[in-house]
C-alpha cells in the first residue's frame, strides 16, 4: 500500500505539485493523468525520492519512504524513466540486469531472469542482449527501459508514459503483459499516461492532475460518469465517453435472453468491442458465446445503447 | 573516359614537381658549420639512382594528379616515400670524398618537401580509406619498423644527423629518456590532480568558474616567463625545507620544467573532464540514480565512462603540448631533447638542431596518432542513444 499525505514540491516561489493526498491499495494500478507540466512525474518521483517533497510524507506498507537511505529504496522499486534513459554505453542485457547486480544476484540467477525478460518482450536474447541502445527502434527502447524496471521483481513499480512510443498493435500487448504480470505478482502499480483510453484499460484508480493539484482520484467508471470539473470532463473527452464506459464492461455482463444469427462473440470481449461488431455487420443482435463456446445468450444494440448512458 | 583531376592530387603534384625539379636533394659542407652547397636530385645521386629517383617521384606525381583508384596511390605514396628515404643514405654516401670525416651531407628543402608532398597524399589515402584504429596504430608501427630498420641497417650513417648522433650516442638516449619522462610524468600528476579536480567542478558549481579561471590565466603565461616564475619559490623550498634538496627540488633543472609542464597540463585535463561530466545524458544520470545506484556507484559506473573519451582527448591535447614544451626545459638545465636544439642554435650546426628537433617531432605524432586510435576505440560504443 502507498499512502501519500498531503504532499507538496515547490521550486523556488513555484508549486509544482500542491498538497496531493491519495492511497494506492496493494496489488492494484493506479494510473496519473495530466496535460504536460501538471507535476505527474514529479509526483512519482517523490515516491522513490529522486525528488524530496517541500512537505508532506509517502508511506510503502505503513513505512515513511525516508527510514531507508534513497539508494536503498530505490533497488526495491522498480521505475521506467519517461523516455527510457537507457545506459548508452552499456548493452540491452547489461542495462536490465542493472538492479539485480547492484541487489549481488548470482550470474547464473542474472542471466536466466534478463532472458526471461527479453522473451516476455519479443527481444530474441541472443540478438539483442549484446546490443547497444542507440541500435534499437525506439519502441525497442522503450521496452528494454520496462523490462529493466522489473529486473527485480519489485513489489512497487512507477512507470512514467512506459508505452508512449509504441505502436498500437506491440502496445496492447504490452499492456496485457503488464497486467499479467500485475496479477501474477501482485505489484502494485502507478503508471504515468497521457492516453485516456490507457488510463481506462489499466487503471483500478485514475488521478487527474491539473497545475499540480489533485482534482479528482475515483475508479474509471466514476470519472467517466462524474467528472469533478470541466478540466476533467474536457481530459476524458466528451465525444469519447460513451464507448470509454463500454470499454470498462465485459460482454458476458450484458447478455440478454434469446438467440441472435450469425457468428458468436466470446463472453469475454469488451462491451466496446460488441457494440464495433453489431454497428459494423449491421446486425441488431448478436449471440455470445462462453470460454467453452457454449451459448450463452445475445448482447443488442438497444441493450449497448442503453448501457453507454450516463450512468444515474 | 574524361580524364578527371584529384584536387588535393593538383596540388600535391604541383609541390613535388617543384620540389624535384626545382628545390635542392641534399647539402654538401666540406665541414659541420661551413654554408652548404645545393645539390639536385641528379648530382646528388648515382648515374643510375638520379633518374630512377625522378621516375619514380613523377609517375607517383602523376598518379596523386588524376583521379585513381586508392589502393594505386596507397602504392604510389609508400614507393615513393621508400624510394626517398632509401636514396638519400645513398646520396650520403655518395656525395661523402672517400676517407673525409669533416663534410657533412644532409637532406636538403627538396627532400623534405617531397616527403611532405607523399606524406600529405599517404594520409589522405588513409583517410579516405577509413582504417580502423587498430589499422592506424598498425601502419604507425609499421613505419616505424621501416624506419628502425633502416637506421639500424647503417644506410643512413653517412647523413650529417646520424653523425652528429654518433658523436653523442650516450646523451642522445639520456636526454630523450629525460624528454619522455619530463613529458609523461608531469601528464600523469595533472591527470592524478586534474580528473578529482574536474570532477569537483563539475559537483560545485561555485568552484567551477574560479578554478577554470586560474587555470586559463597559468595557460596565458609563456612557457619562458613561468620558468622564470617558478625559479624562485623553488630555490626557496629547496633550501628553506629540509630534505627538498636531496629530492632534486631546484630552483632550475627538471623540477621547474616538471612543475611547469604540470601546471600547462593542469586546464586540458579539468576543463575536459567538466565538459565531458557535464555532456552525460541527463536521462542516464536520472536512470543511474532510479535504479538505486549510490553517488559513487554512479560516477564509476555511468558518468566517468560516458564523459571518458572527452577525458581523453584532453590527455591527448596534452601529451602532445607536453612532448612539445618539454624542448624548452632545456633552457633552465631541465635536459631532453632540447638540449640538442639550443646547442645546436648556439654552434649555428642545422644538423644538430635536428638531431634534437626530429626525435620530437615524431615522437608528438606517434602519440597523436595512438591516442587519437584510443579515443575513438572507446567512444564507437558509447554514441548516445537516440531519445525515444
Ligand atoms: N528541477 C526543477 N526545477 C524547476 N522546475 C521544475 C523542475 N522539475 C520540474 N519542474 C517544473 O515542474 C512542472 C511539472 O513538471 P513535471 O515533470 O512533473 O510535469 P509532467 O506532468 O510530468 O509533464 P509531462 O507530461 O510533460 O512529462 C513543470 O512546469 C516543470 O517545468
Ligand atoms: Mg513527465
Amino acid at each position: 500500500m502507498i499512502e501519500i499525505e498531503g504532499i507538496t514540491k515547490r521550486y523556488d516561489a513555484t508549486t509544482v505539485v500542491d498538497d496531493v493526498s491519495m492511497v494506492i491499495e496493494p496489488r492494484t494500478i493506479a494510473v496519473i493523468v495530466g496535460t504536460s507540466g501538471s507535476g505527474k512525474t514529479t509526483l512519482l518521483r517523490m515516491i522513490n525520492r529522486l525528488v524530496e517533497p517541500t512537505a508532506g510524507v509517502v508511506k510503502l506498507d505503513g513505512a515513511d519512504n525516508r527510514s531507508l537511505p534513497g539508494y536503498e529504496l530505490r533497488r526495491s522499486i522498480g521505475y521506467a524513466i519517461q523516455g527510457h534513459g537507457l545506459f548508452p554505453h552499456r548493452t540491452v542485457a547489461q542495462n536490465i540486469a542493472t538492479v539485480p547486480v547492484l541487489l549481488g544476484w548470482d550470474k547464473a540467477r542474472i542471466k536466466a531472469r534478463v532472458d526471461e525478460l527479453m522473451t516476455l518482450y519479443q527481444l530474441d536474447p541472443e540478438a539483442f542482449g549484446p546490443r547497444y541502445p542507440h541500435e534499437l527502434s525506439g519502441g525497442q527502447q522503450q521496452r528494454v527501459g520496462v523490462a529493466r524496471a522489473l529486473a527485480a521483481e519489485p513489489n512497487v513499480l512507477l512507470m512514467d508514459e512506459p508505452f508512449g512510443a509504441l505502436d498500437p498493435i506491440i502496445r496492447t500487448k504490452a499492456q496485457e503483459d503488464l497486467l499479467a504480470i500485475q496479477k501474477r505478482f501482485g505489484t502494485t502499480i502507478i503508471l504515468v499516461t497521457h492516453d485516456m483510453e490507457e488510463a481506462v484499460h489499466m487503471g483500478d484508480k485514475i488521478a487527474v492532475m491539473d497545475a499540480g493539484k489533485l482534482v479528482q482520484y475515483a475508479k474509471p467508471a466514476e470519472i467517466l460518469a462524474r467528472p469533478a470539473s470541466a478540466f476533467v470532463e474536457t481530459l476524458v473527452g466528451a465525444s469519447e465517453r460513451p464507448f470509454r464506459l463500454l470499454s470498462l464492461g465485459r460482454v458476458r455482463d450484458a447478455v440478454e435472453k434469446g438467440t441472435a444469427d450469425g457468428e458468436a462473440i466470446p463472453g469475454d470481449a469488451s462491451q466496446r468491442d460488441a457494440l464495433a461488431e453489431l454497428l459494423w455487420s449491421g446486425r441488431p443482435a448478436l449471440p455470445v458465446k462462453g470460454a467453452d463456446g457454449k451459448p450463452l445468450g445475445r448482447v443488442t444494440l438497444d441493450g449497448l445503447v442503453k448501457r453507454s448512458a450516463r450512468p444515474a | 573516359m574524361p580524364i578527371r583531376f584529384d584536387k588535393l592530387g593538383v596540388v600535391i603534384a604541383a609541390i613535388a614537381g617543384c620540389a624535384a625539379f626545382a628545390a635542392p636533394f641534399a647539402t654538401f659542407r666540406a665541414n659541420r658549420i661551413v654554408p652548404g652547397q645545393a645539390r639536385s636530385i641528379l648530382e646528388a645521386l648515382p648515374p643510375a639512382a638520379g633518374p630512377l629517383l625522378l621516375a619514380i617521384v613523377v609517375t607517383a606525381a602523376l598518379v596523386a594528379l588524376f583521379k585513381t583508384p586508392q589502393q594505386l596511390r596507397l602504392a604510389a605514396s609508400v614507393a615513393a616515400l621508400a624510394a626517398l628515404a632509401l636514396l638519400i643514405g645513398v646520396a650520403g654516401t655518395f656525395l661523402t670524398p672517400a676517407g673525409n670525416t669533416f663534410a657533412r651531407i644532409s637532406p636538403a628543402s627538396g627532400f623534405w618537401i617531397l616527403i611532405f608532398a607523399f606524406t600529405l597524399l599517404l594520409a589522405d589515402v588513409l583517410t579516405r580509406l577509413e582504417l580502423s584504429p587498430w589499422a592506424r596504430v598498425g601502419v604507425l608501427v609499421a613505419a616505424s619498423a621501416a624506419v628502425g630498420l633502416l637506421l639500424i641497417s647503417g644506410s643512413w650513417n653517412d647523413l650529417s644527423i646520424l653523425k652528429e648522433y654518433a658523436n653523442r650516442a650516450d646523451s642522445f638516449w639520456a636526454e630523450g629518456s629525460k624528454h619522455v619522462t619530463l613529458a609523461l610524468g608531469s601528464l600523469l600528476a595533472a591527470v592524478i590532480i586534474g580528473l578529482p579536480l574536474g570532477i569537483l567542478c563539475h559537483r560545485v558549481e561555485r568552484l567551477r568558474a574560479s578554478v577554470l579561471n586560474v587555470l586559463n590565466i597559468i595557460q596565458t603565461i609563456p612557457s619562458i616567463a613561468l620558468f622564470g616564475l617558478l625559479i624562485a619559490p623553488l630555490g626557496w623550498i629547496a633550501s628553506h625545507v629540509p630534505g627538498a634538496a636531496a629530492l632534486g627540488i631546484r630552483g632550475i633543472g627538471t623540477a621547474p620544467a616538471f612543475v611547469a609542464l604540470f601546471l600547462y597540463s593542469l586546464l586540458p585535463v579539468v576543463a575536459n573532464t567538466v565538459v565531458g561530466l557535464a555532456g552525460v545524458p541527463r536521462a542516464a544520470n536520472d536512470a543511474a540514480r532510479g535504479m538505486g545506484m549510490t553517488d559513487r556507484q554512479r560516477l564509476f559506473g555511468v558518468e566517468f565512462p560516458l564523459a571518458f573519451p572527452v577525458i581523453l582527448t584532453g590527455i591527448r591535447i596534452v601529451l602532445v603540448q607536453n612532448i612539445g614544451l618539454a624542448t624548452i626545459a632545456a633552457l633552465i638545465g631541465g635536459g631532453g631533447f632540447g638540449v640538442f636544439v639550443f646547442q645546436g642554435v648556439g654552434q649555428t650546426a642545422m644538423d644538430l638542431v635536428l638531431l634534437g628537433a626530429v626525435p620530437t617531432v615524431a615522437l608528438a605524432f606517434a602519440a597523436a596518432i595512438i591516442l587519437d586510435a584510443v579515443i575513438e576505440m572507446t567512444s564507437t560504443r558509447r554514441r548516445e542513444a537516440s531519445p525515444a
